[in-house]
């Protein structure tokens, strides 16, 4: 299928060129990262624009930085970059396992991590880990630099925070000693999109935090479930009690990929089965 | 139009193409290699893959104008010089029916086998999965390479 919309192509190597263009264009332009989502919606006439700006020619966009005390990826890596780093491994373990359940390899090695939460889709799997992360998500514009909580970035399905003269720069993650899982719901492995998606972290002094993706219309952090879980040793007790607690965390709709009532109880399947897990690599000592 | 230079297949070309062309599409079209198919074409079955600096991507995704100056392989370029250890195996076991999705699954088995010369069957598995076939059941595939890449013992 071609792509019946004519755009003109720009391909910036700095940063200061590409907000020019941004502030130029405004609405009537589209940030090409990875594109696997851009150009499907291209070819779809989902998405129209008159101008293409790609990315990946700024070197300061790809590069993945870590420090003592904070992990910078900018909005140029792609998942393959995360999943073969072993020190994001080590130091992200649950952004590390959300990114080797993204799609399929063809995928993973175009798609980038920051195209994932524009593209804002209530399934995408990269969120539950962010906001467990409480990552922070830089962004700038020809006015300045500003960074945003993820926990404000996603204000509808498909639907963030940024602005039209802004480009995304990178995530800023803190890093924190922890374990923790992604765990995905989906048909097949491969080629699917969640039809429930949660992400678990725990630490020694134990707190807990969860978030999930794709039972919500927009992935978010599980607050009384935390609440709840705060400071307690897990049991299975305490777990039954908690899972009673997740059908008020979540509003999942019935679509095509399953029902709300599936969606629900297959939840509270993966947040005992993820967070026993998580408990378990805890206590086996890994960071 | 804009022109572009590739290296296809070890070989350099160039072409001219608007923004808007998918490069599955110049490649077929174009550029005459048609190892690449349009399956579903948007990125969910993996007929379409080719690597693109080393790495499989799914060229239905990709615009023509973004690879200017890269290097693109195809099964074309992988049986330059006649089939090689894995084709060969697939051929002796049957491992396709229409063919359609060979291509794809011999451009990821590529991608894998270069990293991971012995791979296990999780790791194929793996490597194949956004790989869609409709006629086999994936077994004579994944037994292929697993067969392909096994490690020889020599005395």
């Amino acid at each position: 299928m071609a792509i019946l919309n004519d755009f003109k192509y720009y391909k910036p190597q700095e940063i200061n060129e590409t907000l020019q263009l941004l502030s130029e264009f405004k609405e009537n332009a589209k940030i090409l990262a990875g594109g696997t989502d851009l150009i499907v919606h291209l070819k779809e006439d989902l998405v129209k624009t008159e101008n293409v700006i790609d990315i990946k020619g700024i070197t300061q966009l790809n590069k993945i930085d870590i420090s003592k005390d904070n992990i910078f990826l900018g909005s140029g890596v792609t998942f393959t970059e995360i999943i073969e780093s072993p020190e994001l491994k080590d130091k992200l373990p649950i952004l590390w396992e959300a990114s080797k359940k993204v799609a399929s390899i063809g995928i993973r090695n175009r798609a980038t991590v920051v195209g994932n939460i524009c593209s804002a889709v209530p399934s995408l799997d990269s969120a539950p880990a962010l906001l467990v992360y409480d990552a922070e998500i830089v962004v700038q514009s020809k006015n300045g630099k500003r960074n945003i909580s993820i926990h404000n970035w996603f204000t509808g399905p498909k639907q963030t925070i940024l602005k039209p003269e802004e480009l995304v720069l990178g995530i800023n993650i803190p890093i924190t000693i922890h374990a923790g899982v992604y765990e995905k719901l989906g048909r097949y492995r491969g080629e699917d999109l969640a039809q429930a998606g949660i992400g678990i972290f725990v630490d020694e002094i134990k707190n807990y935090r969860f978030a999930y993706c794709a039972v919500g219309p927009v992935p978010k952090r599980m607050k009384k479930l935390e609440d709840f879980l705060q400071g307690k040793e897990i049991s299975d007790k305490l777990l039954e009690e908690a899972a009673e607690l997740i059908p008020n965390e979540i509003s999942p709709i019935s679509d095509i990929r399953s029902s709300k009532e599936y969606r629900i109880h297959m939840m509270k399947v993966m947040f005992k089965r993820g967070l026993q897990e998580s408990v378990v690599i805890l206590k086996g000592g890994r960071s | 139009m804009k022109k572009i230079i590739l290296k296809i297949n070890g070989e350099l070309r160039s072409v001219y193409v608007e923004p808007e062309e998918i490069l599955l599409d110049v490649l077929r079209e174009k550029l005459g290699v048609k190892s690449p198919k349009c399956g579903c074409d948007r990125g969910d079955c993996g007929a379409c893959a080719v690597l693109l600096n080393g790495r499989s991507v799914r060229s239905c995704l990709v615009l023509a104008i973004e690879t200017d100056g890269q290097e693109i392989v195809t099964v074309e370029g992988i049986s330059k010089d006649g089939l090689n250890k894995v084709q060969n195996t697939m051929l002796d076991k049957n491992a396709f029916q229409c063919g359609f999705c060979a291509p794809g699954m011999i451009i990821s088995t590529t991608e894998l086998i270069e990293k991971n010369p012995h791979p296990n069957l999780e790791e194929i598995k793996e490597a194949l999965s956004g790989n869609l076939c409709r006629c086999t059941g994936y077994l004579p595939i994944l037994e292929s390479v697993q067969e392909a890449t096994k490690e020889e013992h020599h005395e």
